[in-house]
């Protein structure tokens, strides 16, 4: 028989960094902030961790504290992403560097910054395997709710996760009601829809779209975090990371800039990035699954040109640096 | 507070770069009227207005709001002194409803909440007579459902004076009187009105007074009701100014360029062109006179075979073969094909008509790329015909290799009227070919165009200035709101009968108060 709840339940441990990225970017992107950095700050934000709970490992000891294990890495994380939003904000917002170029650039520069640093702490444990490992913090993480395994394939669906897989969701349903019910929300989707109609009603638009991008990458960083301390059980391997960050970029297309709709399609990308260990395939038609997300969202692309929905539309000045038009 | 002076301009004065835009201009507003600016293209109407809603700093001058000093630094300022400006294109976001647009931007320390500003919105729809869906999409709306989402708005902000930069331009007559019933009302609600608009019957029909502005200055303002149209056009194009461009007599002209009825919709269903017909002859130069935006971009891009027609029929003489083609929905490459030698100056030069990034010779490829034969660029005659150009225009360039946007203005037009006449064409259509340009460098480019015309060119000249019409033109055909309004001999028409032409449209609105 099909290992029903096995499969969800690694789909979901799968697509959480991926949510975490599609979060970070539809916030970053409703301010008109097309970032394509966020393969890289996803890396820097994993390595950043590793980086504190590597120093704290090796400086407290024996004992733990369960606390200062979950807060320091995950400090660090956000301290990195943050600064590499910042930069993208910087080049693009103030320098009014092209955005495309800006978040290659961005994301050839974290995956580097990854290895660079991730290859350091290699060499300075001296480990016989191209790895790091934080066995200890990674537990810390991934604690699971009370009852987990007492309550059967109930347990195992809902309650079986770190704190992070629910951080994810929380997060994006935040992001959604902000979005949608707030002020704020509004004054930043009129920054990404049509900055100069924003600017002549009095919003900051500078102020929106720092404020944002750089939030966003900090979101989307904790996907990296995620991904070491709980999904590979704080273990460190260079380029481990993989192509989750294009993946979740992938994903906000999939749900047409909607953060609740982000959480079904990270759970769907997941699942159907780990179907071939669950349907009979080859070793050569293996790359062939691991496409399918991408399938989708093309699929998906396609339907919604087809509906020509103005509600499932990028932000319309997406991509689009703004500056005040002077004659 | 009635008849009170509402807002006051006190000598304001506003350059760009050298360019003086407005010069020492007084003026007054006040409380339950409306005040209509008059002026042409480039008279600086929206420069000044620009001013008091804050998107402009005078460099010179003074603005008092009811009596006191005001500092209007930005539009927020302006709002802050109840002064709402609905500009010429829209300043709305598409994918948000009609309340959304409404309440963006304002930080009024009260909960979020759409549905009580909804209300508030239907209060004020209700009050002054608009026709508004607060939740209704800007994407579904028409032109006049946008424009009364920004009238709204200024309203919803408390806004006391509001600024109308030409709002019936893109209002159908109906759509048009209706807007005048709400600006009535809000008139008679004690708020200063200022609304810009170049057609003579809409300010007859709606101000109180009228405020003349010309080529900057301001001339006067008179009450409405002690005034006519001649009286308003006369003080809008003011004296006659003799350039002296030489013309001379066109030589046994032939229809060239027969224009027969065209017609075109836009995407709003409204009509550009109607009923458009015209003859354009060889060794003539015909102008085409109009307030900017009536249809004359529409009406030369038709003929280039950039835009589709909804009607007409474009015939070509051609000079050689006697034979007569209809150009009517061939693209410019089909027409090129066919023999026709048509040469166009759009307005928008870096946009269509050159590539700015691209030097000179690239640029003369441009034109000439299908007649190679090799798959290799043979670039030898292009850089002599720029090298030419160069010469004999007196570009001033670093090198034939010069990305043309580093040209000035000025040298841009003598590359692009250059390269366009090096094929001796047998039409030749320039769009404001001197707009921007400096004396020395709109003097080469008629003397260019008087040559076209003694070669026996059929030259169709799109213009604004009026005197330079008048004085290198031989024929002047005036267009209004898409429609031929008359067709003038330019040795022996006035200024003012032009100036009238063109501020005639058909089917204007009723003069009632």
């Amino acid at each position: 028989m099909f290992p029903i709840v096995q499969f969800i339940q690694r789909a979901i441990l799968q697509g959480t960094p991926l949510l975490f990225g599609s979060t970070g970017e539809i916030l970053t992107e409703k301010s008109g902030n097309l970032n394509l950095g966020i393969p890289g700050i996803m890396y820097i934000g994993g390595i950043c961790g590793v980086i504190g709970g590597f120093f704290y490992q090796s400086t407290a000891g024996i004992k733990l504290n369960p606390f200062l294990a979950i807060f320091i890495p995950l400090l660090c994380s956000l301290l990195g992403s943050f600064l590499a939003s910042l930069l993208y904000c910087f080049l693009t917002v103030t320098l009014r560097a092209n955005q495309n170029v800006t978040g290659l650039a961005l994301t050839t520069f974290g995956v580097g910054f990854g290895n660079f640093f991730g290859g350091s702490l290699i060499k300075l444990v001296d480990s016989e395997v191209p790895s790091i490992a934080l066995t200890k913090i990674a537990k810390i993480y991934k604690t699971t709710l009370p009852f987990a395994d007492s309550l059967g394939w109930f347990g195992d669906l809902f309650l079986s996760y770190g704190f992070m897989v629910y951080l994810a969701v929380v997060l994006a349903i935040i992001v959604a009601l902000v979005l949608k019910k707030t002020r704020i929300g509004l004054h930043l989707r009129a920054v990404g829809e049509n900055p100069a109609t924003a600017d002549a009603a009095g919003i900051n638009v500078t102020r929106y779209k720092y404020a944002s991008t750089c939030l966003g990458g900090m979101i989307a960083g904790l996907g990296g975090l995620y991904y070491v301390m709980d999904y590979t059980n704080g273990v460190w391997s260079n380029n481990g990371f993989g192509d989750r960050g294009w993946l979740a970029i992938a994903l906000v297309i999939f749900a047409t800039w909607k953060p609740m709709i982000g959480i079904l399609g990270s759970y769907l990308f997941g699942g159907l990035y780990i179907l071939f260990n669950y349907i009979p395939v080859s070793m050569q038609t293996m790359p062939l699954i691991q496409m399918l997300p991408y399938v989708v969202t093309i699929l998906v692309l396609v339907l919604v040109s087809i509906r020509k929905s103005r509600e499932s539309q990028p932000p319309a000045a997406l991509g689009l640096n703004y500056y005040r038009e002077d004659r | 507070m009635k008849g009170a002076i509402a807002i006051e301009l006190k000598h304001v004065t506003k350059r760009f770069g050298s360019v003086l835009a407005n010069h020492d201009v007084s003026l007054q507003v006040r409380h339950g009227e409306i005040l209509a600016i008059l002026g042409e293209n480039g008279s600086g109407k929206t420069t000044l207005m620009n001013m008091i809603a804050g998107i402009y700093y005078p460099d010179e001058g003074e603005i008092y709001i009811d009596g006191k000093p005001a500092l209007i630094a930005s539009p927020k300022d302006a709002f802050g002194y109840g002064i709402g400006m609905i500009h010429q294109h829209f300043k709305l976001v598409d994918v948000f409803t009609a309340t959304e647009n409404i309440i963006l931007g304002i930080e009024d320390k009260t909960k979020y909440n759409l549905k009580e500003a909804a209300d508030k919105v239907a209060a004020i729809s209700e009050k002054y007579g608009f026709d508004i869906q607060p939740n209704k999409k800007i994407y579904d709306m028409s032109v006049s459902e946008k424009q009364t989402v920004e009238i709204v708005k200024v309203l919803y902000r408390g806004a006391e004076i509001l600024i109308l930069d030409e709002p019936t331009a893109v209002l159908t007559p109906q759509e048009t009187e209706k807007l005048f019933a709400v600006l009535r009302r809000m008139r008679d609600d004690g708020k200063s009105i200022i609304i810009i608009t170049h057609k003579m019957h809409e300010v007859l029909a709606l101000s109180d007074r009228v405020a003349i502005l010309r080529k900057g200055e301001y001339v006067d303002t008179v009450e409405t009701a002690d005034t006519n149209e001649t009286v308003l056009t006369e003080m809008m194009v003011g004296q006659k100014v003799s350039l002296n461009i030489d013309r001379t007599e066109p030589k046994n002209p032939i229809d060239r360029l027969i224009v027969e009825n065209l017609h075109m919709t836009n995407a709003e269903g409204i009509g550009v062109l109607n009923n458009i017909s015209f003859t354009a002859r060889s060794g003539e130069i015909l102008g085409i006179a109009g307030i900017a935006g009536s249809g004359q971009r529409e009406l030369l891009e038709s003929i280039a075979g950039l835009c589709h027609l909804d009607g007409g029929r474009i015939l070509y003489n051609d000079p050689k073969t006697e034979e007569q083609v209809n150009l009517r929905d061939k693209t410019p490459l089909q027409i090129r094909e066919l023999g026709v030698r048509l040469s166009f100056v759009p307005e928008d030069r870096l946009g269509m008509g050159l590539a700015g990034n691209m030097d000179i010779i690239d640029n003369m490829m441009l034109r000439s790329y299908r007649r190679g034969h090799s798959i290799f660029l043979d670039r030898q005659k292009p850089k002599d015909l720029a090298e030419k150009i160069i010469e004999d225009l007196q570009v001033v360039t670093p090198s034939a290799t010069t990305p043309v946007r580093r040209l000035s203005g000025g040298n841009v037009q003598k590359v692009l009227v250059g390269r366009e006449i090096s094929s001796s064409p047998s039409v030749l259509m320039a769009a404001y070919p001197v707009r921007g340009l400096d004396i020395n460098s709109s003097y080469t480019i008629y003397r260019l165009l008087n040559e076209q015309k003694e070669h026996g060119v059929a030259v169709i000249f799109v213009g604004e200035d009026l005197d330079v019409l008048l004085e290198l033109c031989d024929r002047i055909l005036v267009i209004g709101g898409g429609t031929i309004t008359g067709t003038v001999d330019a040795r022996s028409t006035t200024k003012e009968e032009i100036g009238l032409l063109m501020t005639k449209t058909e089917g204007g609105v009723s003069h009632a108060k």
